[in-house]
């Protein structure tokens, strides 16, 4: 109580650590569900656009209208969390007044900005065909016709990067546990984007052209499954969170959900309800990865442990920059 | 002094960064022992026997600076045979009334000048009207030179009195008494005494940890005594600093807000002695052939004087002295308290004050103020001193109800410092002229806007009355010159008028030695004369220090004469070359034939250090060139003080009235003259010689947070403050929360005969138990910042102090008293009541009886 | 990307943003030996700011009431009592009359011999934002609403910021904060932190903290002549025996490229709430970027081989 350098409650044997009355040193991200959110449907939408181009080109309707509609469904959820977690539409747009590469941020509004017109161009194609063809609307509708395929391509190609710059947006931070993972996240939520687009494929679109969406399902879900392990590795000390509390709670789910859907694509033949059953698991499986992850590190950023420990060790280590000098021990 | 004089504690930290050593002595480790080299944390009320100790040290090793005590200090001076000293008295001096508890002073008098003592049934008018206060810058009025010894040898000089008297204080009596162990002290003794000497001075620093005593004054006497062993007065980096309070507390003592000085120190004349003009000149030193700078006090009388009435006061009728009011007992703040409370006040001005919250046995002070007619709280904020009727302990245990309340009160809002000019004294004397930041809002006035419009309109209620009393109202010279739609007066006319001018010419004085008695000239406090000198506002200089030299002289100005050290005639030795190189100040140049240096010399500036006075000399021609201390009678240094304090010459250890021990040195317990006010109401907890001591286990002091400020009206009530101390809190020490199953962060109270209140506790090891007397004493602290009102609400501490107060200033005992502390939040309502009912009844506080305030058989009686 | 130190490694910033001939950088150096726990820095910054206040909590973490450097307090006085460890429920025992001592005794106990080791101290120090050299939040704002001046600070434009709050995360000193409230405070929903008194400084003033610090605790000045000013400060300590002074975020070469606001600490920075050594996060964003770029990649062609491979 009184004399608060004190070594903190270490769950970690040896890791014993001083720190300020327990508080935090770093600030967590004051962002809230939204951005989970976001993770996962901008993943979805990426996922989903790369599996409707390949349909498109491959002509399976089915498939392709599942990808669209999709991508154009996660690209809404995307952007009402996004201004949901702004307050206000208009805040949006400030991100708009500057393009930086330092901020991932940025480089994913801009990515945003390229590819959500193009995937929203390729659904309204989708749309307009549902509502009675594009012919039916006329000029506008011919021009749609014109330019949906196009879209849908480039929206495509761009789609990668929204899939995989959230792995930067949250590395690209001091929380402990997002920046620790910055090698892997990219991967990570790419994989993750991959399993949840080839899941929803596989719910969507009629088993007999879904076998895309299996292929980039299974591939992801093994990727996503690999990478989290890669992940925990790497972090060290710095995985503790991803395994205690709610995040632990999360990720554990995700692990599960995923292995399971990706056994299920395996194993589902070409049963339509096993095939949804499968797609659901990795949706959800992607779902827990992003939300655990996020946890995650809001749990590492408000526990001082994982920001002293770390830096601790490395200045023990000699590894440090320095930040201090000229202190004990005594001449 | 970092807690709460931060601003000043910069000057502390660039001694420190040019290498300075800093010791803090006090009860609890603070923000200053954080950054001083050594902390002392010693038991308190208990600084006497430690500074006792330091004198005992430096007289055994003969570590006085001899040439320095020899020439500006009475050590050598022969005191009455007839003086006898507590050792043989158990702990009273000679001269003892046990009937009045007071001293006639004869036998503490210089030899063969018995005759110039207060009689001793005047010392207890004295003690009620606080006399030695008046006394203070007084001196010690003389006619001839006293008998001397310059050998320091004979028996009854001060020096020898004084070895005697302080050989009692060991170190291990020090340990013993203030749980400061030996080694330490011995520490300290070392560091203060080999800083000090020809190339060195230490100085003292304190505040109201030192005051706030039921012997407060003799504290800062047995620093004095140090300082002067040590030749630390009058010299630079010496000195004896009292860090005062409120921004400008220096300036109401100056101008005093205290019933019993007019400015400059002169003395409220009371029926008694000051009959006559002529009496209350000569009370005041200004006798035909008295000593010293206070033999014009005849001057500086008739100036103000002339400053209150103007054309109407003239010599013929004694400059309308007869007009002053006369004091006629204790009007002080306490005993009016009490008389409200009985029935005998009906109406109360407060301004800049909240009694509810920040005066001793905070009860006591409501009760009082909801038993008058009518109260006028001129404030910045509707604080617990107007809010008392509805809106205080005393209304939720039922003892006020507000719609009984019969106490008008009129809240009236006041201008602050920022929205006003005028000048602040601070507490090196220093005038500085502060301007008027902004408009204040609203219905917002100055305290010179108040007082000037109410008296020009309570005059302009009585024109034409021809009632004699109304007399000195309607005369007053009440003319300002005011400007803008409120008519503010001007604050620098009345500034003009303080420093004083010539009537015929209105030039400004530029010094108090222009003063005339025959009327010719006015000013309304003779120390403050040359602050408007030359017409040009003095206080407001601001040459920055980078632009002139070390003392700065030309940054405000200081009273008197612009003088940065007083007795600074000390700073060079008798034949006036300066100490040394290093500690040059003050000195003569013989070629020029005049004092100089760096401040203004504190001497006549032409008076030769050779210069010896004629046989028979009176007033400042009296005065020798080796007679360093001016206003003192004798031009000396007092270590010894015969004339003017009512407990006694030297100052001695006596137990804080609540004490939980015997006093170690003298079977006297406690100061035997302090002023008790004896009602059911005012119960003090057993002290150390009574019975039932274990009841109150523990001792607590008082004191201040950086955060907040006094009873918290300038600071509960802004959000940036209260946010910074949010709570009422006790600091407890690990070992006393263990003790009282007291958990960090929740809630306890503390109870004393008087109250109990609640507090979240606060363990810290800044706090520590002391062994004294071979026993554990746990000591709490808690900050007195909080009442019912603002921002931030809490329990005030004062509601746990009775009444008690040192007899010579009558400030009260609230840095030490006695309580239990027990965990959880205190009852309430009639729960509350009953609680501290039953502890006094535990600790005998019944009935009629109350402990014997004289605890020793010897003493002589008049 | 290039490797011309622009996201990590000494840097004089200003002229990195593109100021041609910029002011000498300006910044703070914080001895915390000589702080006295006043907190007339965060008071005046309250005040010149118009900054709300927390809230009226205590906190019990000795006398600090104000938690941490946050949107609601841009400057932060730490108290850390030091002394056995006593956490209130130890055995009431006798401390020994014990002699709480100054800095002196820090050499004893840097040196590791306890035999005089001070059992007491309180340390106290005012913590800000550290005006990074390179500034994780400077870099990671997606609106520009952060900026670097042309005294190499780092300041927030409230029109421009839209709350997104990446930089909260991104700081590695954990000081950039979104405010929460109280409501009717402005800015709300910004994010909020130390100007370094841009407008201050712009008019020549002093910032209000460096101002109100009555014993030159915070130093504000150009940042090279601090930081000599600062080496011979530590030397003077060491000499007088207080071994335990040492350096924070002075060096260039440390992780975020040298703090614009650096400190004298008696104690490991852990101790008073400071990362022991903080980097930049944006040193590993062209690792970040490049794999990202795989990843993406890695997607694309598994897209196609999806379809391209085994049509079933
Ligand atoms: N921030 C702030 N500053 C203030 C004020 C304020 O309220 N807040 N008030 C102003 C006023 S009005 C005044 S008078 C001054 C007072 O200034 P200080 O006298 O410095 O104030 P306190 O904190 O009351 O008391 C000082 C110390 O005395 C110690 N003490 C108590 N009893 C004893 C004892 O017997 N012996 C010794 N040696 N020490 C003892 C206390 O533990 C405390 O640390 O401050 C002025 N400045
Ligand atoms: N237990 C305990 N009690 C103590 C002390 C202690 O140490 N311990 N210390 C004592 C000391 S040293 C002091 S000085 C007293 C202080 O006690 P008080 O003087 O009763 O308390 P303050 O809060 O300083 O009251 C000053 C009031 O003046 C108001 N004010 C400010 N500026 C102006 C102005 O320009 N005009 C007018 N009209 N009002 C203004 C403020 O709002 C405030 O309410 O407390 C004493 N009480
Ligand atoms: S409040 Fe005023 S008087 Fe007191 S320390 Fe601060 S500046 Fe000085
Ligand atoms: S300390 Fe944090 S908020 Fe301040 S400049 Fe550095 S990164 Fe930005
Ligand atoms: S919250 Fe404001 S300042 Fe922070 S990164 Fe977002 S836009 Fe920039
Ligand atoms: S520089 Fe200005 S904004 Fe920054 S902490 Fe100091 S006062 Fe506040
Ligand atoms: S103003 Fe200076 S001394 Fe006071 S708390 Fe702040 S840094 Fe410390
Ligand atoms: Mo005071």
């Amino acid at each position: 109580m009184t004399a608060e350098a004190r070594p903190g409650v270490s769950m970690v044997p040896g890791a014993e650590f001083r720190s300020y009355y327990d508080r935090a040193v770093l600030k967590a991200s004051p962002w809230e569900i939204d951005i989970p959110i976001y993770l996962f449907s901008g993943g979805l939408a990426a996922g989903s656009s790369l599996l409707a181009a390949g349909a498109d080109l491959s002509s399976r309707p089915g498939l392709r209208r599942a990808g669209r509609l999709t991508a154009l469904g996660g690209l809404g959820v995307s952007l009402v969390a996004l201004v949901h977690d702004l307050g206000r539409p208009g805040r949006f747009l400030k991100m708009l007044r500057v393009a930086k590469f330092t901020s991932p941020m940025s480089v994913g509004t801009w990515l945003l900005a390229t590819y959500g017109p193009l995937a929203g161009v390729a659904a309204a194609g989708e749309v307009a065909r549902l509502v009675g063809g594009p012919k039916s609307l006329g000029l506008p509708g011919q021009l749609l016709a014109a330019v949906e395929r196009p879209a849908g391509v480039a929206a495509a190609v761009t789609a990668p990067t929204i899939a995989s710059y959230t792995g930067v947006l949250l590395a690209d931070t001091a929380t402990p546990t997002w920046h620790g993972a910055y090698r892997e996240l990219p991967f990570l939520f790419t994989a993750s984007a991959a399993a949840a687009s080839g899941g929803m494929g596989m719910l969507a679109a009629p088993v007999s052209e879904a076998g895309p969406a299996r292929r980039m399902a299974l591939a992801g879900a093994l990727t996503e499954l690999v990478a989290e392990r890669r992940m925990e590795q790497s972090l060290g000390m710095l995985a503790e969170p991803l395994h205690q509390g709610r995040a632990g709670r999360w990720m554990r789910a995700s692990s599960w959900l995923t292995a399971a859907g990706a056994v299920g694509t395996l194993l589902a033949g070409r049963s339509r309800v096993a095939a949804g059953l499968s797609g659901l698991a990795l949706l959800a499986g992607s779902w827990c990865t992003r939300y655990g992850v996020f946890e995650a590190g809001q749990a590492s950023a408000r526990d001082p442990r994982y920001t002293v420990v770390p830096q601790r060790e490395r200045i023990e280590a000699g590894e440090a920059t320095p930040s201090v000098t000229a202190g004990s021990p005594a001449p | 002094m970092a807690e709460a004089h931060p601003v000043g504690f910069q000057w502390v930290v660039e001694a420190m960064n040019r290498g300075a050593t800093v010791i803090h002595v006090d009860p609890r480790f603070t923000r200053t022992s954080a950054l001083a080299d050594e902390y002392v944390p010693l038991r308190a009320g208990t600084d006497i026997a430690f500074l006792g100790g330091i004198i005992n040290y430096v007289l055994t090793h003969e570590l006085d600076f001899r040439e320095y005590v020899l020439a500006y200090t009475n050590a050598a001076s022969i005191i009455s045979e007839d003086f006898q000293d507590t050792d043989d008295l158990e702990g009273l001096f000679s001269g003892f009334n046990r009937e009045t508890r007071t001293y006639d002073e004869t036998s503490w008098q210089y030899a063969g000048r018995e005759d110039h003592a207060e009689p001793a049934q005047e010392t207890k008018q004295e003690r009620q009207t606080a006399q030695p206060l008046q006394h203070e810058s007084h001196g010690i009025s003389l006619q001839d030179e006293p008998p001397r010894d310059d050998t320091l040898q004979h028996p009854n000089c001060v020096y020898q009195i004084l070895k005697r008297h302080y050989a009692r204080y060991t170190p291990e009596m020090v340990a013993e008494t203030c749980g400061v162990p030996v080694e330490q002290f011995l520490e300290v003794c070392r560091a203060w005494t080999e800083n000090s000497g020809r190339d060195r001075t230490t100085a003292l620093v304190y505040s109201v940890g030192w005051t706030q005593h039921s012997v407060g004054v003799q504290y800062i006497r047995a620093g004095a005594i140090l300082q002067l062993l040590l030749g630390n007065m009058g010299r630079p980096g010496g000195g004896i600093l009292a860090l005062r309070g409120h921004a400008s507390i220096q300036g109401s003592t100056d101008i005093p807000t205290l019933f019993n000085l007019l400015p400059g120190y002169l003395v409220m004349p009371n029926p008694a002695d000051h009959g006559s003009f002529r009496e209350w000149i000569e009370d005041m030193g200004g006798g035909a052939g008295a000593k010293g700078f206070w033999a014009n006090a005849e001057a500086y009388g008739v100036n103000l004087l002339k400053a209150y009435w103007g054309e109407k006061a003239t010599a013929d009728n004694d400059f309308c002295f007869d007009y002053l009011p006369r004091i006629t007992g204790d009007h002080g703040t306490y005993r009016s308290v009490l008389d409200m409370i009985d029935g005998k006040v009906k109406g109360y001005f407060l301004l800049g004050q909240n009694p509810a919250v920040g005066s001793a046995h905070g009860k006591a002070q409501r009760l009082g103020m909801a038993n008058l007619d009518w109260l006028v709280v001129r404030d910045l904020f509707e604080i617990e001193s107007a809010s008392f009727w509805k809106n205080s302990p005393e209304v939720e245990t039922g003892e006020i109800v507000p719609e009984e309340c019969a106490t008008e009160v009129f809240l009236l809002p006041a201008a602050g410092h920022a929205e006003k000019e005028g000048t602040f004294t601070q507490t090196q004397r220093m005038l500085q002229w502060r301007e008027k930041a902004l408009e204040p809002p609203g219905d917002c006035r100055s305290e010179l806007w108040f007082f000037y419009h109410l008296g020009r309109m309570v005059r302009e209620r009585l024109a034409g009355s021809t009632d004699a009393r109304d007399r000195p109202v309607l005369d007053l010279a009440w003319d300002y010159p005011v400007d803008g739609p409120h008519e503010e007066p001007s604050a620098e006319a009345v500034l003009r008028e303080i420093n004083g001018y010539e009537v015929a010419t209105g030039r400004p004085l530029a010094s108090f030695t222009e003063m005339r008695t025959d009327g010719s000239t006015l000013g309304g406090c003779w120390i403050y004369t040359g602050v408007f000198a030359d017409g040009v506002n003095q206080a407001a200089r601001r040459k920055p220090g980078s632009e002139q030299g070390p003392v700065a002289l030309e940054w405000g100005w200081v009273w008197p004469a612009n003088r940065r050290i007083l007795y600074n005639r000390a700073s060079a030795d008798p034949e006036g070359r300066p100490w040394s190189e290093r500690k040059a100040y003050v000195w003569w140049d013989e070629e020029q034939g005049r004092w100089t240096g760096h401040d203004v010399p504190d001497f006549e500036v032409a008076k030769s250090p050779s210069y010896r006075a004629p046989a028979g000399a009176s007033g400042v021609e009296a005065l020798s060139g080796d007679d360093a201390f001016i206003m003192m009678g004798d031009g000396k240094g007092a270590l010894f003080v015969p004339q003017g304090l009512l407990d006694g010459p030297l100052p001695t250890h006596y137990e804080p009235v609540e004490s939980l021990f015997r006093n170690p040195l003298y079977a006297q317990q406690a100061n035997p003259t302090r002023l008790e006010y004896r009602r059911e109401e005012n119960r003090m907890n057993p002290g150390g010689a009574d019975a039932h001591t274990d009841v109150f286990p523990f001792v607590f002091t008082t004191s201040r947070l950086t955060e907040h400020h006094t009873a918290g009206g300038m600071s509960r009530y802004l959000q940036y403050l209260s946010e910074l101390q949010p709570e009422m809190f006790v600091e407890v020490s690990p070992a006393l929360a263990e003790e009282r199953g007291l958990e960090h962060l929740g809630w306890c109270h503390v109870v004393t005969a008087r109250a109990a209140i609640e507090g979240r506790v606060m363990v810290t090891e800044r706090l520590r138990p002391l062994r004294v007397e071979g026993r554990t004493v746990h000591q709490a602290w808690l900050p007195y910042h909080w009442g019912s009102g603002g921002m931030v609400t809490g329990d005030s501490a004062n509601d746990l102090l009775g009444i008690v107060l040192d007899p010579n200033v009558l400030i009260q005992e609230s840095k030490v008293g006695t309580c239990d502390v027990r965990s959880g939040r205190r009852p309430r309502g009639q729960a509350l009541l009953d609680l501290v009912a039953e502890y006094r009844r535990r600790a005998g506080l019944v009935g009629a009886t109350y402990p014997p305030v004289l605890t020793t058989g010897k003493g002589t009686e008049q | 990307m290039t490797r011309t130190n622009s996201l990590y490694g000494p840097l004089d910033p200003a002229r990195d943003a593109g100021y041609v001939d910029p002011p000498p950088r300006k910044g703070f150096f914080t001895d915390t030996s000589i702080c006295i726990g006043c907190k007339a820095c965060e008071v005046a910054c309250k005040e010149w700011n118009e900054v709300p206040d927390q809230g009226f909590d205590l906190l019990g973490s000795s006398y600090d009431n104000t938690g941490a450097l946050g949107a609601n307090s841009w400057r932060h006085v730490a108290f850390v009592e030091q002394g056995s460890g006593s956490t209130g429920t130890r055995a009431p025992v006798d401390l020994g009359m014990p002699t709480v001592r100054g800095e002196q005794e820090d050499a004893a106990e840097a040196a590791g011999g306890d035999s005089d080791k001070p059992d007491f101290r309180w340390l106290m120090s005012s913590d800000v934002c550290k005006h990074c050299t390179h500034a994780a939040c400077l870099d990671v704002c997606p609106t520009g609403s952060l900026f670097r001046t042309e005294f190499g600070t780092v300041v927030v434009q409230d029109d421009i910021c839209n709350g997104c709050g990446y930089c909260v995360p991104a700081c590695p000193y954990g000081v950039i904060e979104r405010r929460k409230g109280p409501s009717g405070a402005k800015n709300v929903g910004i994010a909020q932190k130390c100007t370094l008194c841009y407008d201050r400084l712009g008019a020549g003033q002093e910032p209000a903290c460096a101002k109100a610090c009555p014993t030159d605790s915070i130093q504000f000045g150009d940042l090279d002549e601090l930081r000599g000013r600062a080496q011979e400060r530590v030397a003077a300590l060491h000499e007088r025996g207080v071994s335990s002074a040492r350096l924070y975020g002075h060096d260039p070469q440390d992780g975020v490229g040298g703090a614009g606001a650096f400190f004298l600490l008696l104690d490991e920075p852990e101790v008073y709430g400071l990362p022991p050594d903080p980097i930049v996060t944006t040193r590993d964003l062209p690792s970040m970027y490049r794999r990202a770029g795989v990843a993406a990649g890695a997607l694309l062609a598994g897209a196609a081989a999806a379809f391209l491979g085994g049509r079933r």
